[in-house]
């Protein structure tokens, strides 16, 4: 459908859900779904089935940048079929570079078209994170770097969603030494545009859906918490919902992959797994239509919805990585060796005193003998 | 040199530690310790149980427990040095502690020619803390408050008071709990250091200077050579007389 067609009112959700073929009972299914993944109480399903069926769909123009679109593939395999075909599908890719149909000179028409459209009403997907370096030549697209393509795409957003952890945190290609200066949106983006950070790698479909659904039903952006990410996913730790917490809490953990520990599914805690550290819903939601997640497939959470994840330390160890001091140095190895100088230093001194302050303390012990023998008589 | 008569000093008691600086003292050093050794359990437990069933087991869970309390108990005492700090005697005095005054930083250079360059020249004469030490301390209390922030940060998430929660702030500045958890787990460092050279200082001082430092924190005495207050040559800041001093006398 190209954009020149579209209606002065574009469809409804619920009739694109309809004209594809979908039960009511399937948009149903699809909305209390949604609605129990963004944690609304049971009286908001209504709200939701009724904005869907009512609100016409939001134009959405959805760029990528420095990514591996794992974010795009995760949300097209999100569980529900409705997600990918009404969603992404249907409702939005006015402008997508890997899903669109329309390619060189049409897409940026396209685009531009649902820029001057929609001006104030389109919502803003970014994949990826932007290259600030030699004024941003590491990523060019249609002839414009990736940060006049933004500039001029979030000036005129509803709301700016930075999917994934490169948009929100900058993720892999920002680790040091970061030689693109690949910096995460809410860094280049003006003051003044909602901005809602979806952060993983990739996020979680459902997630990235619910937050649609949310912009969609509500009109405003879900409730934020001080990292800018979406409460209802984000407020728990991995850990906090893992199965194998009961295994952390007894204090019994798999000492490596290959042991007895490992077979008996122990917590991964001592292999390094992130889970403490890490806000996100892996552990309710699961992955792949709720088959599994990281740690039911055995293998530690490795943070990859927090800043930083791919420099503060090593993704197998827990132990907390010395910056400046070498990827081999950990904060512990550094302990010992300036525990060990301090008591070279500490026997230095004591040595030094008595050289030192000799007299000092041969009069002190001399008055203190006087004062014993005196005693004495 | 010469002259071989000993010369026997008469000394004072002087009251330097009230009992409520000495509580605070020895259950800092309580939990303190709790904390470290809970904290190294809690940042690579040990494989000491990996035999035994899960159920009915909560070790992890008490040791967390532990590094919990300990830790309340730490800030709320912490609390209170410095409430202390303003009602407590002279040597308690925050004064003791923030270089903030030209003689507070005299002293200090004094403090390190004579103890730490070992130069020969008159000893210093500090009742309380010495400026070094002072300085040194506000540096502790420094890292108490990173300790404090980065701590109750790490668990204001897991938590449903509002008191930790007043700590929300800390990770969301750090950008998360990875580099929290890194910054708590490199100041407890800070801690260590800490405690080897200040009880060996303690050692020293009582070494040198004869006045019964290390029982001073026993009883809250130590003890004082006549002539000081005759001279009045120690070093200990004293807000009222520094201000008087100001004037010609000095």
């Amino acid at each position: 459908m190209s954009n020149d067609a579209l209606p002065k009112l574009p469809p409804t959700y619920y009739q694109e859900v309809e004209r594809k073929g979908y039960s009511r009972r399937d948009f149903l299914g699809f909305v209390t779904m949604m609605a129990a993944f963004m944690g609304l109480e049971k009286s908001a399903i209504g709200q939701v089935v009724k904005a869907l069926e009512t609100k016409p769909r939001v134009p959405v123009i959805w760029l990528h940048f420095q990514e591996c679109t794992c974010c795009s593939e995760s949300f097209i395999r999100s569980s529900h079929p409705i997600v990918a075909d009404i969603l992404l599908d249907k409702i939005s890719l006015d402008y997508s570079e890997t899903l669109m149909a329309a390619s060189g000179f049409q897409a940026e028409a396209s685009m531009k078209n649902t820029m001057e459209k929609y001006k104030g009403e389109y919502i803003l997907c970014v994949e990826g994170s932007v290259p600030t370096a030699a004024d941003g030549v590491y990523c060019m697209i249609g002839g414009k770097t990736s940060m006049q393509i933004l500039e001029e795409a979030a000036a005129n957003a509803k709301a700016v969603i930075a999917w994934g952890s490169c948009a929100s945190n900058g993720c892999v290609q920002s680790a040091r030494p970061n030689p693109t200066s690949a910096t995460p949106i809410h860094k280049v983006l003006k003051a003044g545009v909602p901005l809602i950070k979806v952060p993983g790698c990739p996020p979680i479909g459902e997630v990235m859906a619910g937050v649609i659904v949310h912009l969609v039903t509500f009109g405003k952006i879900p409730e934020l918490d001080r990292l800018g990410r979406p409460k209802a996913f984000y407020s728990k730790r991995v850990h906090d919902s893992c199965y194998r917490r009961p295994y952390y809490d007894a204090g019994l953990f798999v000492e490596s992959f290959d042991d007895e520990n490992a077979k008996k599914g122990y917590c991964l805690y001592k292999v390094g797994c992130k889970g403490p550290s890490t806000y996100n819903a892996c552990g309710v939601m699961k992955w792949n239509n709720g088959t599994s997640y990281p740690i039911q497939a055995g293998h530690g959470c490795i943070g990859c919805s927090e800043e930083n994840y791919w420099d503060n330390g090593r993704l197998y160890e827990r132990a907390s990585a010395f910056a400046g001091f070498g990827i081999e140095a950990n904060a512990d190895d550094l302990g010992k060796v300036a525990l060990a100088a301090t008591g070279v230093a500490v026997a230095a001194h004591a040595i030094a005193t008595n050289v030192r302050k000799h007299k000092l303390i041969f009069n002190l012990e001399k008055e203190g003998k006087q004062s014993e023998k005196e005693l004495e008589s | 040199m010469s002259d071989t008569a000993v010369h026997i000093q008469r000394l004072r008691r002087v009251y330097v530690w009230e009992k409520p600086v000495r509580i605070y003292h020895w259950l800092n050093v309580l939990v303190l310790l709790a904390l470290v050794v809970t904290g190294f359990y809690i940042a690579n437990p040990l494989a000491l149980q990996s035999q035994h069933e899960a159920t009915g087991k909560f070790t992890m869970g008490w040791i967390r427990y532990i590094h919990f309390a300990a830790a309340y108990i730490f800030f709320f005492n912490f609390l209170f040095r410095i409430y202390w700090g303003f009602v407590g005697n002279k040597y308690a005095s925050w004064r003791q502690f923030l270089p903030i005054s030209r003689k507070f930083f005299k002293e200090m250079w004094y403090v390190f020619r004579m103890d730490i360059l070992m130069l020969k020249g008159r000893e210093h004469m500090s009742i309380g803390h010495n400026a070094m030490a002072g300085f040194i301390y506000f540096l502790t209390f420094v890292v108490f408050l990173v300790q404090c922030l980065t701590g109750f940060g790490l668990y204001a998430s897991t938590s449903s008071w509002w008191f930790p929660k007043l700590f929300a702030w800390v990770p969301a500045m750090l950008g998360g709990d990875i580099l929290t958890r890194q910054v708590h787990h490199w100041a407890m460092w800070f801690f260590i250091l800490f405690v080897v050279i200040h009880v060996y200082l303690v050692f020293y001082h009582d070494y040198v200077e004869g006045r019964g430092e290390m029982s001073s924190m026993g009883g809250g005495w130590k003890f004082i050579e006549e002539e000081t207050f005759t001279r009045g040559h120690h070093q200990t800041p004293n807000p009222e007389k520094a201000k008087a001093q100001d004037g010609p006398v000095k």
